[in-house]
């Protein structure tokens, strides 16, 4: 006797899959990137051509570190999913198209955490 | 199995490309390209981890003329994929999809993204 109701017996079988939240999450980091982004690019033209120990005072203010640990998790993670997206449409091999969805997310999580660890590194520690 | 042989969309060979076609697809390689120059996000906070040193030398390479060719390069695309994306949320609505909205949408598009990026070079060169 089967206990699952139709619908969880349905759910994930359509053409999409899980591609609800793959296209869930890819919408809400573009929305926070919008104001992440921007914020980004007017600090860094605020720091240009400033020396080491700027940079370096300027992330370690914990406003700044904050936005920047956010900055690099919606980032690589928006990144990834949008890669992911164009492989699936034009990598045709089954095999092919699963190992490089894999070595992008690998990739990706390899740059995100080092970007992560080297930003509270600078900001807690200093060079 | 003849049905996995089967071209994929959105099929870039085939059919003629309208501007909005050429854009959307541009969103695509800009989206691409900047998740390459991540790379370049991740050797630049990881250098700031690394010590003044490495820091110096870094910031020196990215001052470089090619340096900044690059970050000009890096700076178009972003502006675009952000002011494409914003589009892209608005069709998410369902707004926007009347051929000569689409029309306007379009060349808002490209005049956004070229003043944004004409902006922020002259206000880092030039404040």
């Amino acid at each position: 006797m089967n206990l699952r109701t139709p619908l969880s017996r349905a759910r994930g079988h359509g053409s999409a899959k899980e591609g609800l939240g793959h296209w869930i999450q890819q919408r809400v980091t573009a929305v926070a990137l919008i104001p992440l982004s921007i914020w980004f690019i007017v600090s860094v033209i605020g720091l240009a051509g400033s020396h080491y120990e700027q940079f370096q005072a300027w992330l370690a203010v914990p406003g700044n570190t904050a936005l920047m640990l956010l900055l690099l998790f919606c980032t690589f993670h928006h990144a990834q999913l949008g890669v992911q997206t164009v492989i699936e449409d034009y990598i045709h091999g089954r095999g092919a198209r699963l190992a490089s969805i894999y070595l992008v997310k690998m990739t990706s999580a390899l740059l995100g955490v080092f970007a992560g660890v080297a930003v509270l590194r600078a900001a807690l520690v200093g060079g | 199995m003849t049905s996995l042989n089967r071209p994929l969309s959105p099929h870039l060979q085939v059919y003629r490309l309208p501007l909005v076609a050429l854009l959307s697809i541009t969103h695509r390689i800009t989206g691409v390209a900047l998740s390459a120059g991540t790379i370049l996000l991740a050797i630049w906070l990881g250098s700031a981890a690394y010590g003044p040193e490495a820091y110096d030398q870094v910031s020196a390479l990215l001052g470089s003329p090619i340096g900044l060719i690059i970050l000009f390069g890096f700076s178009a695309a972003f502006y675009y994929h952000l002011c494409n994306g914003i589009r892209h949320l608005v069709w998410d609505f369902g707004q926007g999809f009347e051929l000569p909205t689409v029309r306007r949408s379009n060349v808002l598009v490209l005049i956004g993204a070229a003043v944004l990026t004409i902006g922020t070079w002259a206000i880092a060169l030039f404040h």
